[in-house]
């Protein structure tokens, strides 16, 4: 694949004006399907979470889980969307052997939530109002592996293997309306917006929203219209950003590409485009069907969803405290600073932050942690902070420094070896045998032994020069492999010198 | 008459992937032609008392509790599949993408 043409960032905005839309899909963790009573599971054995229903055999029918009609309309609630009075399901068809029925149960004419909104607020704490158009709910797709060929992409893979343990899998699906005016914002509101979906839908505990493991899927439209044109381009679909961070390259990514070609007098074709992390383009897909294709009709398995007001205003009082006014709140228990906690809002952290909190950690500890050495790690893997480590196994670390178990140094250690796989952080202390050896006895011996082979050092430090137990204190930290308090060493240092 | 051409008539089958020979491309056309016409005189008849519905029986909001019930075995799963492999489904590799 040649590499495409891109044009400078600022040049492409000088000359047109980014149109934005998205979709979002998220995977709602109830214990069961959408329309069937297999787990909602989709980690194990392949083609093991699955019943009748979602192989589509004959005879099976679907029947609706009633939880994951509770979350979608408090996912419709918080996103400030009119609850529909009546709606429906209906059929998707299409061939492609992700789902087994040669169709997706969605909505379409009628979905549950329509018309909301939603405040998403940039880095510099600039706010930007969202429009929704609607929320409906629908089943996943299995998983295809593709099978030989070179590359591992489908072309020129010899044949695909299925697994239907994800088919089934209850999703809300959220849809903007056409947003205008996001301009140079465009790339950081996109990742804005979908961090604030994410904020939400783990504020209600209705999905895990964890995008690394496709919990919480963004399909980015994008288009571009020449500066003062009023006319809309043509846009582009881009599928496959799975991280914050992809989001806003993606869209960096299509500003620039499709204004190159624009400017040099070409078309845009309306396509769906797969984001390709490593090397942070993205590549042609298949055009894009049009609706009229899929052949929607109504579910004739399934009857209409009508909620009673009575259940829309128990689910509505309900609803947890909005991210926005959250975050004020948690600012002040805190007792951040402005850009202390501004530094945690745009790491995309406040969620892991207050359940370290949560759990037990001090909050500038638990800052220190996450938006330090966590944050390194997650940057030099390219992955999010989040798929490293739990807020549960920060908050242990931070205990077991202030219990004098680890140093800041051991404990980084101990991080890596709970990032590895090797246990939580007791367990990789126990394995590795990373304690601090808070023994004086052995400090003491230790001690003792740099002391004889540095004799004059305890001399120098009666004469009152302190700083000559630095020497000291060192040897005796390399001979305890850094397991030790330099602290406690030094104030032994110190008696010895009494 | 309805306007049901020939053309929609070949898409449509790409759409549904069933074969059709010209012959039978064009008697569909007219025989669809003339059911869309039916169907279009039930609409004449249905007066603004009627409300529209996708279903014959007046039933709302039936659920199901999100309560785990029995599931297929592997071997059960794939028991139907003309080809299995490693536990999944076996199918031609097909030039398309997830929808």
């Amino acid at each position: 694949m040649a590499k495409p043409e891109l044009m400078d960032f600022d040049k492409a905005l000088e000359l047109y004006e980014p149109v934005l839309g998205f979709e979002v899909h998220v995977e709602l963790n109830t214990a069961t399907k959408m329309f069937s009573d297999a787990p909602n599971y989709f980690g194990g054995e392949p083609n093991t979470n699955i019943t009748p229903v979602d192989l589509g055999l004959p005879g099976s029918l679907p029947v609706v889980n009633e939880q994951a009609v509770r979350y979608s309309i408090s996912l419709g609630l918080a996103l400030g969307c009119s609850i529909a009075e009546s709606s429906r399901f209906a059929r998707k068809n299409y061939f492609y052997p992700d789902l087994a029925k040669n169709y997706q149960i969605s909505q379409y004419d009628e979905p549950i939530a329509y018309r909301g909104s939603v405040d998403v607020e940039l880095e510099d704490g600039r706010s930007f109002t969202i429009p929704i158009e609607r929320a409906h709910m629908e089943e996943d797709a299995g998983k295809l592996t593709h099978v030989g060929g070179s590359t591992g992409r489908i072309q020129g893979a010899e044949y695909s293997l299925v697994d239907y343990n994800r088919a089934g899998v209850p999703l809300v699906e959220i849809v903007t309306d056409i947003i205008y005016g996001a301009d140079r914002d465009a790339p950081e509101l996109a990742k804005a917006y979908v961090s604030t979906i994410r904020d939400i839908v783990v504020s209600l505990g209705i999905s895990d929203a964890r995008m690394e493991r496709g919990n919480l899927r963004c399909d980015a439209n994008i288009s571009l219209s020449p500066r003062g044109s009023g006319i809309l381009g043509t846009r582009t679909e881009t599928k496959n950003v799975n991280s914050l961070r992809s989001v806003e390259r993606a869209i960096r990514y299509e500003i620039q590409r499709q204004a190159a070609i624009l400017s040099a007098g070409g078309t845009i074709t309306q396509e769906t485009r797969h984001w390709h992390e490593d090397t942070g383009r993205t590549s042609a897909g298949r055009p894009k069907s049009d609706a009229d294709d899929y052949r929607y009709f109504p579910e004739p398995d399934l009857l209409p969803v009508q909620p009673s007001a009575e259940l829309i205003e128990e689910l509505r009082a309900a609803l947890p405290e909005a991210p926005a006014l959250r975050r004020r709140r948690l600012k002040g228990e805190w007792g951040f600073t402005d850009l202390e906690f501004r530094d945690v809002v745009n790491s995309g952290l406040l969620n892991e932050l207050a359940e370290t909190v949560a759990a037990g950690a001090a909050p500038q500890a638990a800052r220190k942690w996450w938006t330090g050495e966590i944050a390194r790690l997650a940057n030099a893997a390219g992955v999010d902070s989040s798929s490293l480590v739990t807020p549960q196994q920060v908050a242990e670390l931070i205990e077991l420094i202030e219990a004098g178990t680890l140093t800041d140094r051991l404990a980084r250690q101990v991080l890596e070896g709970v990032i590895a796989g090797e246990g939580t952080p007791a367990e990789v202390v126990d394995k590795r045998g990373l304690a601090v050896v808070s023994d004086d006895t052995a400090l003491l011996a230790a001690i003792d032994e740099a002391l004889a082979a540095q004799p004059d050092v305890l001399a120098k430090i009666r004469d009152g020069k302190v700083q000559a137990a630095g020497a000291v204190i060192g040897a005796v930290m390399k001979a305890m492999r850094g397991q030790a308090d330099a602290a406690r060493v030094r104030e032994l240092v110190l008696e010895r010198a009494k | 008459m309805s306007e049901i051409s020939a053309e929609q008539v070949a898409h449509l089958a790409h759409l549904a992937r069933i074969e059709l020979s010209p012959e039978e491309i064009e008697s569909l056309t007219a025989e669809l032609g003339s059911i869309v016409d039916n169907v279009a005189k039930v609409t004449e008849v249905a007066t603004p008392d009627v409300p529209a519905t996708s279903h014959p029986i007046p039933l709302v909001n039936v659920f199901r509790p999100d309560v785990v019930g029995e599931t297929l075995t592997q071997e059960q799963a794939l028991r139907g599949a003309p080809e299995h492999a490693e536990g999944r489904f076996k199918v031609s590799a097909i030039l398309g993408e997830e929808q």
